[in-house]
């Protein structure tokens, strides 16, 4: 086991704890938090695989935009802050379909891929590189990525407007 | 003239090769079915309403049928062809001619009358409401007697039979707005119907006894000839044939239907019963004379037993009538019980009944017309209200006087010469009894003939109107019949070759002879009657000198008061008794059979109806009930949670990821 | 070196706990955000093969993950507020009127 691998496991460590407290919380607050920190750890593990341009957009857009818009909406919508059941009643249907799933993806996995076989090399991916990649080859699939953001964005906006009836 | 038509049989038998106009003979029937369709469907708007087809087709038959007479005056033979009718399991109908020298005779008769008839009637029926339809009943009636004449085999004659029976309904009721009119039309149907029914079952056993393998008259006379049949089989099948003549000839004791058949328009008499339907029964005898020759000998005995019977006593009836057309009905059915008489005579006999008719026909059919003159004229039918016509109506009278001396017999006219062939056909069979009887008859029938025309044509007008001479149509064909009555009798005569005996005749045909003392004794007979008639009835008197016979008169005008017997000993049971008892077993036993079956089928419908609305709506509806049960269970998922349709996502995906992966 | 199964791992891990979050969670942000943790996986998986293969495809398209789901979450919220406006509550279980 190299070092890469050993800070790897413990990073992928913290992230699945982190996530699994994300869905345990009792405290929405918490959820959110517990929320940052699981990015976090997906970011350096962009960064440990050598992809830095894309582990820090993650950085950047996760858990600097989307985590604030989260605690946005958890307090516009007064969510309940403080010890109360967030759990609905079909939880055991979900934990039966959550290890379901995991079963099967772990099987897939195992059966397709050797357990010493193919191993990531690390590699630098420059950001130069991916700025090529995108606006040669992927222009189009990027404009129109921009166009979604563009209706999200007046979306959002048309949607939270007050009704202006008298 | 007369002497250059005669030739030997064997001459001539080489020298006729073909079939001459015989072959077409069918033609002659076929024409006037054609103009009694087209008189009917086109005859109201043809000018003149519709007399011209019927004249035309009946005139062309005529024509057709002295060509067909020629070929036997120049010594041609009989023809017979036919085509396929039907076939009733081994018997096989055909629709057939035989065209022998009677058949020409009888063609030559009845289109010459029937002519005579159409063109009488354009002016007696002229004005008429249903002038059309009489013509078109005229035409199917003469098709069907021409039918019956040619037939050569008995199912055909028996449908001309019956299409006459039903022509002579139609005919005789033709002002069916008389009660009168109507009831006689019935009464003549009826009764002839009475007689038809023997008929029939003597076709049916003659056919049976043939073993079911043809209906053809001659195929039929060889084999009673031949002795095949037994001669108890041939008596009834001839007997029972008689009925049918004894029906349609009006012999007693079916005669009752023919005077009262005088209801119908004169030109119908004149046609139907004088000349050729009360023919037909004659005539049917005469062709199948092997049958009744064959059969024992009582059957020819009991028919020249009704024959004189009929003969003397319709000729008693004619002496006491008023109306001047019943006169001639009741001559009429003396004249045919004549020729049933000489039927019973062998053939001889049979012969000299052919030519009675043959002469009668023409003779008869004058006077008929004749009478129908006058009364158009007088516009009545009572003697008692004519007198001395002979001076306004000059050529009515002598035609009529003509007819009528030919009736009493006097020579040189047709009655005499076929009188005294009857009268010689009975004393060469010896036959005393009918001889004598008939001798009578025939003076009794010239006294009732010169009352009839004193009565009519001398002495002063007793009626009310102003009698004048009829129209051309009608005195046309009187002139013609009376020439008619002056020539044929020659041609039965023994010192002229009597050419007509070479034309009819049974097996061959026979040696005529002029016997001088029978011929004396007829003259002398119908002498004897013409004067006492003049003496009776020289001088009108009001109350008929006959009167002074008491109560015999009164036998007589009451027609031996058959009409009464038969009116309280048959109709009125049948009527009121019968009818009641058999409509009792039909209102009370059949239909309560038929109500029964039907109330038990509405018990069975209602069990059914049980059944379907209990079991199988109940199986419908349970279905239902079961799609709407399953229904109410499945709706649970639709738990409007989100979450656990996505529930049902992801395991419905990782269903999906096992099946695929494992397959 | 890293071993790729240990990645895939990672990113499995990832994905059924998001999954087990979306179908257990009551309040709506709770949902949207379990459904960021599979979003991510899915990247992690991307990644990682991306610098297996030497292929720029997989980062490219991760960025592009991540901006769909930006777009997403701002959808999300909207309308979770609009849902709050209405019915005074985000609680999943009481948003149920398409029922029988």
């Amino acid at each position: 086991m190299s070092s890469q691998e050993y800070a790897f496991v413990v990073l992928a460590l913290v992230g699945t704890v982190s996530a699994v407290r994300v869905v345990t919380a009792r405290n929405v607050v918490r959820a959110a938090l517990y929320l940052v920190a699981t990015l976090a750890s997906v970011g350096a593990v962009y960064l440990l695989l050598g992809s830095e341009f894309v582990g820090w957009v993650q950085i950047l857009i996760y858990v600097g935009a989307i985590v604030i818009l989260f605690l946005f909406g958890l307090m516009l919508t007064k969510a309940p802050i403080g010890r109360e059941a967030l759990d609905n009643r079909s939880r055991a249907i979900g934990a039966l379909v959550g290890l379901a799933i995991l079963a099967g993806l772990v099987f897939l996995i195992q059966n397709a891929f050797a357990w010493n076989d193919p191993k990531v090399e690390l590699a630098q991916a420059t950001s130069g590189a991916i700025g090529e990649a995108i606006f040669r080859h992927y222009v189009l699939p990027f404009e129109a990525v921009s166009f979604v953001l563009l209706a999200a964005l007046i979306g959002a906006v048309v949607l939270s407007r007050k009704d202006e009836r008298p | 003239m007369v002497v250059a038509f005669v030739l030997t049989q064997e001459e001539v038998a080489e020298a006729a090769g073909s079939a001459g106009l015989t072959r077409y003979a069918w033609v002659i029937a076929l024409l006037p079915l054609v103009s009694a369709a087209l008189t009917l469907f086109f005859g109201k708007r043809t000018p003149g309403r519709g007399w011209i087809y019927g004249v035309l087709t009946v005139g062309t038959g005529f024509v057709l049928s002295l060509g067909v007479l020629w070929h036997f005056v120049t010594g041609g033979g009989a023809h017979a062809s036919a085509v396929d009718w039907f076939q009733i399991g081994s018997l096989e109908m055909m629709l057939g001619q035989y065209v022998d020298g009677l058949t020409a005779v009888m063609l030559v008769v009845v289109t010459a009358v029937s002519l005579c008839v159409h063109v009488y009637s354009i002016g007696y029926m002229h004005g008429d409401s249903r002038f059309t339809w009489f013509y078109v009943a005229l035409s199917l009636f003469t098709a069907a007697m021409l039918n019956v004449v040619i037939a050569d085999n008995l199912f055909q004659l028996v449908v001309g039979w019956e299409v006459m029976g039903f022509c002579s309904y139609i005919l005789i009721g033709h002002w069916w707005e008389e009660h009168v009119n109507s009831s006689s039309a019935i009464k003549a149907f009826i009764t002839t119907r009475i007689g038809d029914v023997p008929f029939l079952f003597g076709v049916f056993v003659l056919i049976a006894a043939t073993g079911f393998t043809t209906s053809n008259i001659q195929e039929i006379g060889h084999l009673v000839g031949g002795e095949e049949m037994a001669r108890g089989t041939v008596s009834i099948a001839a007997l029972l044939l008689f009925g049918g003549a004894i029906g349609k000839s009006a012999q007693f004791p079916l005669h009752v239907w023919l005077p009262d058949a005088m209801a119908g328009p004169t030109p119908v008499s004149a046609l139907i019963h004088a000349a050729t339907m009360v023919a037909a029964g004659v005539y049917m005898v005469g062709r199948t004379y092997e049958v009744f020759v064959n059969a024992d000998p009582w059957v020819l005995q009991f028919v020249g037993v009704i024959g004189v019977i009929t003969a003397v006593g319709a000729g008693l009836l004619g002496l006491v009538q008023d109306d001047i057309k019943r006169v001639l009905a009741y001559s009429t059915v003396s004249q045919l019980g004549y020729m049933i008489t000489l039927m019973a005579a062998g053939p001889a006999g049979r012969n000299a009944a052919f030519f009675h008719l043959f002469t009668h026909a023409f003779f008869k059919a004058l006077l008929f017309l004749g009478s129908g003159s006058v009364i158009h004229a007088c516009h009545t039918n009572n003697m008692s209200e004519m007198g001395g016509l002979r001076k306004p109506m000059p050529v009515t009278f002598w035609t009529f006087l003509i007819g009528s001396l030919a009736l009493a017999g006097i020579p040189p006219l047709a009655g005499f010469f076929s009188k005294d062939e009857l009268l010689v056909a009975l004393e060469h069979d010896h036959q005393i009894v009918l001889f004598g009887l008939l001798l009578f008859t025939a003076a009794v029938t010239a006294f009732y003939t010169a009352r009839m025309v004193l009565q009519t044509f001398f002495g002063t007008y007793r009626g009310h109107g102003h009698p004048h001479e009829s129209p051309v149509s009608m005195t046309g064909p009187l002139v013609f019949l009376a020439a008619a009555t002056v020539a044929v009798g020659f041609l039965g005569f023994a010192e002229t070759g009597a050419p007509f005996f070479d034309w009819v005749f049974l097996e061959e045909p026979e040696a005529i002879t002029f016997v001088p003392w029978v011929a004396a004794l007829s003259v002398a007979a119908a002498g004897l009657g013409l004067l006492g008639g003049w003496a009776v009835y020289r001088t009108w008197r009001a109350e008929d000198p006959l009167v002074a016979l008491g109560s015999a008169y009164t036998l007589l005008a009451r027609k031996y008061y058959l009409d009464d017997i038969y009116w309280k000993g048959i109709i009125r049971p049948i009527r009121d008794e019968v009818a009641a008892f058999a409509n009792w077993t039909n209102q009370v036993v059949i239909d309560g059979v038929v109500n029964g079956a039907a109330t038990v089928t509405r018990y069975l419908s209602g069990g059914i109806k049980a059944f379907d609305e209990e079991v199988i709506d109940g199986a419908v509806n349970g279905l239902g009930q079961t799609a709407g049960f399953t229904g109410g269970l499945l709706r649970y998922l639709q738990s409007g949670n989100v979450q656990r349709y996505a529930a049902f996502l992801f395991a419905g995906v990782v269903i999906l990821a096992v099946i695929f992966t494992r397959i | 070196m890293i071993r790729l199964p240990l990645v895939l791992f990672f990113s499995a891990a990832l994905f059924s706990i998001g999954v087990y979050g979306v179908l257990a969670r009551r309040n709506a942000v709770l949902v949207l955000m379990s459904i960021e943790l599979m979003l991510n996986a899915v990247n992690v998986n991307l990644i990682g093969f991306s610098q297996l293969w030497r292929d720029l495809t997989g980062q490219v398209f991760a960025l592009f993950v991540i901006a769909i789901a930006a777009a997403e979450v701002g959808i999300g919220l909207a309308i979770v507020i609009l849902i709050y406006r209405n019915r005074e509550t985000i609680n999943l279980d009481e948003v149920s009127l398409l029922k029988w």
